[in-house]
Parts: structure tokens; C-alpha cells; sequence
């Protein structure tokens, strides 16, 4: 551990420099480089933070899911792998908050500028909503339940989360809503105008890569949380063995 | 047939629980007759009664909700007294078992509360619905199963942790969301008749299929989560 440490550290802020200049070559192409939306002028623009950050704010909860079925299967087989899993899945679920919130505010004001309302209970946007409030919620279990069952029951909980991600993401194929139809992959009439695209997947790359940096981040400060647990736990035993008997 | 008998032992100890005390029945009445006097009260429903109907079939279902939870949350506190619950970890009968039978039990409770709300509702409210009656008798259950499922599922989940009474619903209410928009559309669709049949086919469809996706996913999880040490 202590000579791993210095090349990790190099290697993170490595991968922190790499993820700042990618969103700076994502900015300058969304924000300078595009030409100018026909329909909707420079509103437009968003469309390059808002669709990049809802896909990734659909992704993180399957990461997070998986981590926890490992740890439930970890669980009773190999303790301590199971807390690196269940400290993936905490560091993700935290990321995917931050993302759907982004995501809805984005839409909000793009909504606002586009549709003159901030707000409207379609289907996708219900769902959205709907995602937002269950990773609320796992994190508000993980706050509230005494230390020793947090890990399982949060894990169970995100079984359950991870229920709604796929509806999220049909949402807009399976009913007309107000929100567009899908993009990417969604019929005859989905994909954009090539001049848009080196903006997109500059920003798709850099959101991700951030992300990315963010949950490594987050994991690490876990596991020396857990660590320092160890410790403070095994020396309370060997303390406890000193008393004289 | 041993696991359904299993199922019927725990139904049978929680019936014959609540018939002894009767808390958790009278508590859910008076407070779901409380919602309904005070939405009642608040919207002045015999003077619109088209805005009635629209309306009645969230209040209704709202007043469920709430009342389910105040239920819930006392459903496992019997099972604490005397360590009932640890003898329960350690009986040979499968936790599902376990599970399943409280979860019958407090539908049974929730049902019967329906039952005696029901009426009482359509005079409050003045009530004249427009479309299918019958198509309630289909909704009323399956909206009230996909609460208790997940109610009694969560509240074993909180069991002990702190703040028990406001995490049911800080974790309950969303998950609750889908069917909750399910039950209550198609309980509006019935009222109003605004809605043609096959869309309130399709809202039962959903409902059905949430029962049936979260009625599995507890069944599956339920040991895990009673014996959290």
C-alpha cells in the first residue's frame, strides 16, 4: 500500500488533467465552434451538457446495481471484498445523484427556453424525477441505519432503484411524450446533423471521463474510511485483551 | 404444500394478533376518515361534482397510502416484543414464508379498511361513477397489494435502524410512485369515463405487471434482509 500510493496519486491527477482538458476541447466546440442551431439559436447549445449527462446519469446506477449484487454475493464468502464492492456502489450512487440533478436542471432551463414552461409531468421527465428521488433515498438509508446491516440493506434498496433505470430509459420509446424522441438509435428520423457531432462526443467523452475521475475519487476516500474503521476496531480488541484479567 | 402451510401458520398468528388488539385496523380507519373529511372540507366536492370525480380517485388512494404506512410501521414492532423476531430467524420455515404471511395479513387489514372507507366516500364525496364499476373490484386489489408488498418489505428494512417511522416513507413513497400513478389513473379512468377501456386496460397491465416484478424481487431478498446483522 504505501509504495503503490505516490504512482496512483500520479496517475489520478494525471487522469483529473486529462479529464479538465477534454471538457475544455468539449466547451470550445459546443460553445464556439458549432454553427448556431436553426430552430432554436444558441439555446441549442445546451442540447450538448443536458443529452451527454442524462446518458451518463442512466449508466452509474448500472454500475452501482452490479456492485451491490457482488456484495450481497461477497457478503458471507469474502468479507473484504465485498466492502471494496459496497464502496463502488455507495461512490457511484453519490455520482448518480450529482448527474440526474444536473440533468434535470439542464432540462429545466432548456424546457423553460424552448417550451416556456420549467416543468411538465410527462413520462420521461416523471421518471427522470422518479430516479432521482430513489438515489435520494438509498443515500438517506445509508445515513440513517446504524453501521454493521447499512451495507446489505442499501444493497437491497438498489435492487429495487435499479428496477426503474430501464424504464427511464424506454420512457420515450414506449410512450408519445413531450420530451423528444430519442436521438440516437431511435428510428428513421433519430441522429443529428454531422457538423454537431465532434461537439457531442467531445463532451460525451469528457463528462465521462470526469465522472469516472469523480467515482475513483469517492471510492478511494471509501475504502480509507473503511480502512481507518479496521484499524480503529482491531485496536479496541487488542486493548481490550490487555486488561488484566 | 409444507411452504403454503408455512405461509397460512404466520397469516393465521397475525390474524389472530390484530383480532385481540385491533390497532392497526382501527388506527388506518380513523385516519384514512380523517384524510377524506379533511380533502372533503378542503375542495367542497358536493357543489363540483365533476371536479369530484377527478379528483377522488387520488384522494382515495392517498388516504390509503398514508394510512397503510402508519400501519406498517407497527406491523413488525409486535414481532420485536419478546424477541419473537429472533426466534423467527432461527425456525426451520423458509423467511419468505414469513414474509409472504404478514404481507397477506395486512392486506387483509388494508382490504378491510376499503371496505368500510368505501361507502363512506361515496356519500362525502357524492359520488356517481360514469364508467365500469366492476373494473374497481380488479384495481382495489392489486393497487392495494403492490402498497403492502413493498410497505411490509421496507418496513422490515428499517427495522432497525434509527428514525424508523420516517424512513418507511422516505424510501416507500418512491419506489410506490409507478403503481401509485397506475392505481390512480385507472381508478380516475372508471370515475370519470374520460378514459376509453383499453387505456385503463393497459394501466391495470402496468399495475399487474409492478405486483408481479416486485412481489418476486421481495420474496428474493427477504432473507437477506432479515438476517442483516
Amino acid at each position: 500500500m504505501e509504495q503503490r500510493t505516490p504512482t496512483l496519486r500520479s496517475v489520478a491527477w494525471l487522469w483529473f488533467g486529462i479529464s479538465i482538458a477534454v471538457l475544455a476541447v468539449g466547451f470550445r466546440q459546443a460553445i464556439f465552434l458549432v454553427p448556431t442551431d436553426a430552430a432554436q439559436g444558441n439555446v441549442g447549445r445546451i442540447f450538448y451538457y443536458h443529452v451527454p449527462i442524462a446518458m451518463l446519469s442512466l449508466i452509474f446506477p448500472y454500475i452501482n446495481f452490479v456492485a451491490s449484487l457482488f456484495y450481497l454475493y461477497w457478503r458471507h464468502r469474502e468479507p473484504l471484498k465485498a466492502l471494496a464492492a459496497d464502496a463502488l456502489a455507495l461512490s457511484t450512487a453519490e455520482v448518480t445523484v450529482v448527474y440526474s440533478s444536473i440533468c434535470l436542471l439542464t432540462g429545466m432551463l432548456w424546457g423553460r427556453a424552448t417550451w416556456g414552461i420549467w416543468w411538465t409531468w410527462d413520462p420521461r421527465l416523471t421518471s427522470m424525477l422518479l430516479l432521482w428521488l430513489l438515489y435520494v433515498s438509498y443515500l438517506m438509508l445509508r445515513r440513517f441505519s446504524s453501521t454493521g446491516q447499512t451495507h446489505t440493506l442499501a444493497a437491497v434498496l438498489s435492487v429495487f432503484a435499479a428496477v426503474d433505470v430501464p424504464i427511464v430509459y424506454m420512457s420515450i420509446r414506449w410512450w408519445r411524450t413531450q420530451h423528444p424522441a430519442p436521438v440516437f438509435g431511435g428510428g428513421p428520423d433519430s441522429g443529428i446533423d454531422p457538423s454537431m457531432l465532434p461537439a457531442f462526443y467531445w463532451n460525451l467523452a469528457g463528462w465521462t471521463v470526469w465522472g469516472i475521475c469523480i467515482v475513483l475519487f469517492r471510492f478511494a476516500l471509501e475504502r480509507r474510511r473503511q480502512l481507518a474503521e479496521q484499524e480503529a476496531a482491531l485496536q479496541a480488541i487488542e486493548a481490550s485483551l490487555e486488561i488484566p484479567q | 404444500m409444507k411452504y403454503l402451510h408455512h405461509v397460512w401458520d404466520h397469516l393465521r398468528k397475525d390474524l389472530r394478533l390484530e383480532w385481540r388488539s385491533r390497532d392497526s385496523i382501527n388506527g388506518m380507519l380513523f385516519f384514512s376518515l380523517l384524510v377524506v373529511v379533511v380533502f372533503g372540507l378542503a375542495f367542497d366536492p358536493t357543489s363540483y361534482p365533476t371536479m369530484a370525480r377527478q379528483i377522488s380517485g387520488g384522494i382515495l388512494w392517498v388516504a390509503l397510502l398514508f394510512a397503510s404506512i402508519t400501519a406498517l410501521n407497527q406491523s413488525w414492532t409486535r414481532e420485536q416484543r419478546n424477541n419473537v423476531l429472533e426466534a423467527q430467524r432461527m425456525a426451520p420455515s423458509p423467511a419468505s414464508a414469513l414474509f409472504l404471511g404478514k404481507a397477506l395479513a395486512n392486506m387483509l387489514f388494508v382490504l378491510a379498511v376499503e371496505a368500510v372507507l368505501a361507502p363512506i366516500f361515496i356519500v362525502f364525496f357524492n359520488l356517481h361513477a360514469l364508467g365500469n364499476v366492476w373494473l374497481l373490484a380488479v384495481i382495489l386489489p392489486l393497487g392495494t397489494w403492490a402498497l403492502v408488498v413493498n410497505g411490509t418489505f421496507f418496513a422490515a428494512l428499517g427495522l432497525r435502524a434509527r428514525n424508523r417511522e420516517l424512513l418507511l416513507p422516505l424510501l416507500l413513497l418512491p419506489i410506490s410512485l409507478p403503481a401509485l400513478l397506475a392505481m390512480v389513473q385507472a381508478t380516475t379512468g372508471v370515475l370519470t369515463a374520460d378514459l376509453d377501456p383499453i387505456q385503463i386496460n393497459t394501466w391495470i397491465k402496468q399495475l399487474l405487471g409492478y405486483d408481479i416484478i416486485f412481489t418476486t424481487v421481495c420474496i428474493l431478498l427477504f432473507e437477506t434482509v432479515l438476517n442483516a446483522e
